[in-house]
């Protein structure tokens, strides 16, 4: 019944004429625009008010479609009639215009015939917060929320009331808490009165938000002030007085606020004194003084007071005279909020949360210096191998975590899917790294057991060479190694303490290894077997047991260990070639801090440096630089008292 | 007089006539004094070739004769050429600032020129203010004493540090590497008052010298290899006496020396200081030609590779470091500057600057492994020196001890 009769109706509004909608009667939203005309044509920001609301009020559909193409400056007004309407640009001088009230395009027409509305920004500002009713109450929810972020970001005291008005009708109990906490925040930065705010700050004891924080500190904002005499008594909130000449508030900032506040005449820079000099430069004389004299900053002040003198310049503040007018004056930081009791309040739920907040940037600390360790855990328990057990310096272990690393790389760009990519990648790049090994112990290391130092420069060579071979294989620049989807994001477990997925699985990955080592020295035959050979080789190999095999094979294990290390340390870092030389030096710290040849040892090692090395950044968060030298010297220093690490083999196992 | 200094040591005399031949022809081949047959550009490669030797003479005192592997002496080497370089930096911004400022109308203050040297060199880092470190940079004589006092003392209190608490071999070969790190972290921060990354630049410009660089790069080379020369001289006396005889126990058998009486510590740290010392003088001829340093060039790289020069030409003897140094760098600059034809393989075109320090890592492997006496060894063709027969046993226990084939009966 009623569907025909409303396409009846669209029939005839489509097919009126421009000429006949002039003379036809006007349909609400227009007729309310044509209330206010005068308003909207002037578009002062002080009459408006009462047309935005009028439209805001008027509860007509079309309201929100006014308000927003309005404040999008998409309204025109016809000249002929003064109708309104909002319009897209066709081309340069043709619009297609659109009727408010049925959002229909009634054709296109050339601009020369219509004003387009120009609102100032002020003027968007209010028809924004006027919108901002009817967003709150849309019945998407998506909507309400982005509503919600919005105000958050940029809300003002007009939307305090209409915040409140959408709480009672909000349906989602998710969202009203959400319009519930901004509500509140809104208060504290707006509310009336300042009972109504302390107690909104009230609820957010001990809350580690952010915004929060964010509105709160305003409050406690100050300003620097000067009086003739003493502070103010009353009157005024002031946070506290300063006293001229100590660090915080030097004597130059007391005077140089004086000179700002007019209260006191400019001191004398000295280029303002030179300026002056040179400006009254009269025969080779400036106030009586040579110039080839000036050269001295005494004769300056003299050839000035002369200048001043003859009324050449302007007199400058003496010292005793700055003095005696900082003296004479009091300084005072004054809260711009002017409420003491609310000032008062604020500063006391900001303790709250500050206490609340040391332990949780604590907490977090903690975990960032956790996962720092995993990874110079793993970096090094491949070097805890053959270093700490077999004694071989390898400078080449940087490279061989390199080549797990690309090993990372490679698998990636032939398979696609990240997840099973990574599943690849771990026992190839283990395979790629103990063949690598074991091929470098045969020909190599073998034939230099007994002598360190020559292991120690011939790897060096092979690591200058593979390094030099990756960036001729792969390039100089940065591969990515992509972590699957599951590892990306963080656990957070409040504002402060949050920590990625890869750092998580990069610490269990870290203890799998070290239970891993635990098992196969402790429990398998391999490593009884290393154990014996490198206690005592010729010993060893009389009870039957094959000293050459066991010490390829360990040194492939602590190869391969590296590779996967390798892939680990790619996910979260980019892969260059050089990414093992960043670590190698680190890496050898760690196990010699810990003690060579014990395995607990190397894990406290590298919790140690890795908590060190957080800590400093604490102190000087800006400056890791200053952190990774501040650690290597406490570790020189270190070394001097435990020269043997922190767990260290006593007896004939400590091999001299 | 069998038992002179120079009968002792017949490849002093050899050496400082090699040297002098060289100077000689180098200057009669250059720009400014000669023929104009070597570029000025390749007698400054030359000059500084001959600061590396140097570097690797110390290199050889302290590894090849003492047994310490340290990998911090390039560390040294650019501290001296930091030590020299901020007085050449602040004399010759002095000069362009004193000139700048002579036009204006009223004559600078010396708080003026100081600021204004101060924002041109600090300019780079945000900054005008000196920091502590430049407080002798003004004058000559107080900054060339910093470059003997600066490594000196770095290598005294290190030195004392390691030695004291007894770390030997490789532990104190990381630690050394450490300390190069930390102070190559340390440089590259602004706040360490030496502009950071940027380094000090503009060096090879001697302030108040009118001459070119054709001039200056020769002024250098003779001064540099009179340093080699001095440097030869002092590090063959050092090690010829008994004082040499001590030293090169410690290398073979530290326990035993020890229990001997000696001062094995005292020993140690005066050499690890004097090699650190002649390091930083060979850094201050050094940089002046290579006209920049910044701390990219103390990285923990650069030492290791003055232990490679040294084991290529051949450790425990002084002109062995002379020639590792000199070849492998001469080479080193010839295969990366592009000079060496591309070699072609069918498949694929070997190009050198890309695979010269994969040839440099191999050969390296394989001088250490076939090779113990390096690129020195050839010497003993045309010499009587023999190596002992100690039935292949090393000369002693210590990590740092000769092996049978570097040694001579």
């Amino acid at each position: 019944m009623i569907r025909p009769l409303r396409a009846a109706l669209l029939l005839l509004s489509l097919s009126v004429s421009p000429a006949l909608a002039q003379t036809g009667a006007l349909s609400p939203i227009q007729a309310l625009l044509q209330e206010h005309r005068e308003a909207i044509e002037k578009s002062s920001r002080r009459t408006i008010q009462p047309a935005i609301d009028a439209i805001r009020d008027s509860g007509l559909d079309a309201a929100p479609l006014v308000l927003e193409q309005w404040g999008a400056r998409n309204m025109w007004q016809r000249e002929d009639d003064g109708l309104f309407f909002y319009a897209e640009e066709v081309d340069r001088d043709t619009l297609r215009i659109f009727d408010f009230a049925t959002a229909q395009s009634i054709g296109e027409f050339p601009d020369d015939a219509f004003d387009q509305l120009k609102p100032n920004s002020g003027i968007q500002g209010l028809i924004a917060s006027a919108l901002v009713k009817f967003q709150l109450n849309d019945p998407d929810p998506a909507k309400r929320r982005d509503a919600l972020a919005a105000l958050a970001r940029n809300g003002n005291e007009r939307h305090l009331p209409i915040l409140r008005e959408s709480i009672g009708a909000e349906p989602s109990a998710g969202i009203r808490q959400q319009k519930e906490r901004l509500e509140r925040l809104l208060t504290i930065s707006f509310g009336a009165s300042d009972a109504e705010r302390i107690e909104a700050m009230d609820h957010f004891r001990g809350d580690l938000a952010v915004d929060v924080r964010a509105a709160l500190n305003p409050i406690l904002a100050t300003t620097t002030e000067v009086v003739e005499g003493d502070v103010p008594a009353e009157g005024q909130n002031i946070a506290r007085a300063l006293r001229p000449g100590s660090e915080s508030f030097p004597e130059a900032a007391a005077y140089d606020l004086l000179v700002a506040r007019d209260m006191a005449p400019a001191r004398l820079s000295p280029d303002d004194q030179r300026n002056a000099l040179a400006a009254n430069i009269a025969d080779g004389r400036v106030g009586g003084v040579p110039v080839g004299e000036l050269s001295d900053p005494a004769a300056r002040d003299r050839a000035y007071a002369g200048l001043v003198e003859a009324g050449l310049a302007p007199p400058a503040a003496t010292g005793d005279e700055v003095a005696a007018a900082v003296e004479a004056h009091s300084f005072y930081e004054r809260y711009r909020e002017a409420s003491g009791a609310v000032t008062e309040a604020a500063q006391e739920v900001l303790r709250s949360i500050e206490v609340k907040l040391a332990f949780n940037q604590f907490l977090d600390l903690t975990l960032d210096a956790l996962s720092l360790a995993s990874i110079y855990f793993l970096a090094a328990i491949g070097l805890a191998i053959t270093f700490g057990v077999m004694g071989v310096i390898n400078m080449a272990h940087g490279e061989f975590i390199m080549m797990g690393a690309y090993t990372g790389y490679v698998v990636q760009q032939l398979i696609p899917d990240y997840t099973l990519s990574l599943i690849v990648a771990l026992p190839c790049a283990f395979a790629v790294t103990f063949a690598a090994g074991v091929a470098m112990e045969r020909l190599v290391i073998r034939w230099l057991y007994a002598r360190p130092l020559e292991t120690l420069l011939a790897t060096f060579g092979i690591s200058i060479a593979l390094q030099q071979l990756a960036k001729n294989i792969f390039g100089t620049q940065a591969r990515p190694l992509t972590s699957p989807g599951w590892l990306d994001g963080a656990l957070s477990f409040n504002d402060v303490v949050s920590i990625s997925y890869i750092r998580i699985a990069i610490f269990v990955l870290a203890l799998v290894f070290l239970a891993f080592f635990l098992f196969l020295m402790k429990r398998t035959r391999l490593g009884l077997e290393t154990r014996a050979v490198t206690q005592n080789r010729n010993m060893a190999a009389s009870m039957g047991i094959n000293p050459d095999r066991v010490n390829m094979l360990t040194f492939g294990l602590g190869s391969g260990i590296a590779g996967i290390a390798g892939v680990a340390i790619g996910l979260y870092a980019k892969v260059t070639s050089e990414l093992g030389s960043d670590y190698i030096v680190q890496s050898f710290m760690t196990v010699v801090v810990g003690g060579v040849g014990n395995i607990w040892g190397t894990l406290l090692g590298a919790t140690m440096i890795g908590f060190l090395q957080k800590g400093i950044e604490w102190f000087n968060p800006s400056n890791t630089l200053a952190a990774q030298t501040y650690m290597i010297i406490f570790i020189i220093i270190f070394i001097q008292f435990r020269p043997r690490g922190i767990i260290a083999l006593r007896g004939r196992a400590a091999g001299d | 007089m069998r038992n002179t200094f120079i009968a002792r040591n017949p490849s002093v005399l050899v050496f400082l006539a090699i040297l002098a031949v060289f100077t000689i022809a180098v200057t009669l081949l250059s720009h400014a004094y000669g023929t104009g047959g070597l570029s000025t550009s390749f007698v400054k490669t030359l000059g500084k070739t001959l600061c590396l030797c140097l570097v690797a003479i110390a290199m050889d005192l302290v590894w090849g004769y003492c047994g310490i592997l340290s990998l911090g002496h390039f560390a040294f080497f650019a501290l001296g050429g930091y030590a020299i370089g901020m007085w050449l930096m602040y004399a010759r911004t002095e000069l362009i600032v004193t000139q700048s400022l002579a036009n204006a109308p009223i004559p600078p203050t010396e708080q003026e020129v100081v600021d204004a040297i101060g924002s041109q060199i600090f300019g780079v880092v945000g900054s005008s203010d000196f920091p502590a470190v430049w407080v002798f940079a003004h004058s000559f004589w107080l900054q060339a004493l910093m470059v003997i006092a600066a490594p000196g003392l770095l290598a005294l209190i290190f030195g004392w540090l390691a030695f004291r608490s007894r770390v030997t071999g490789v532990y104190l070969s990381i630690l050394t590497q450490a300390m190069t790190l930390a102070l190559s972290l340390y440089l590259f921060q602004n706040e360490s008052g030496l502009r950071g990354n940027n380094g000090l630049s503009g060096l090879q410009n001697l302030p108040g010298v009118q001459a070119g660089q054709d001039e200056i790069s020769v002024w250098f080379l003779w001064g540099s290899a009179l340093a080699l020369g001095l440097g030869y001289v002092l590090a063959a006396w050092v090690v010829s006496g008994k004082f040499g005889s001590v030293v090169r126990g410690i290398r073979d058998d530290e326990a035993r020396v020890r229990f001997l009486g000696y001062s094995v510590e005292g020993y140690k740290l005066f050499v690890f200081t004097l090699t650190a010392i002649i390091a930083g003088i060979a850094g201050a001829l050094y940089y002046p030609q290579a006209g920049i340093i910044n701390p990219g060039e103390m990285a923990p790289i650069a030492s290791i590779y003055l232990a490679v020069w040294v084991a290529i030409g051949g450790r425990g003897r002084l002109y062995g470091a002379v020639i590792g140094a000199a070849f492998v760098s001469l080479v080193s600059t010839w295969f990366t500057s592009g000079q060496v034809p591309p070699l072609n393989l069918g498949v694929y075109t070997v190009d050198w600057v890309d695979w010269w320090l994969v040839l440099l890592g191999v050969s390296f492997v394989l001088v250490t492994l076939f090779a113990p006496k390096g690129i020195g060894g050839l010497i003993d063709l045309i010499t009587d020196r023999v190596t002992p027969d100690r039935h292949g046993a090393d000369y002693g226990p210590d990590k740092g001890a000769l092996q049978e084939g570097e040694g001579r009966r």
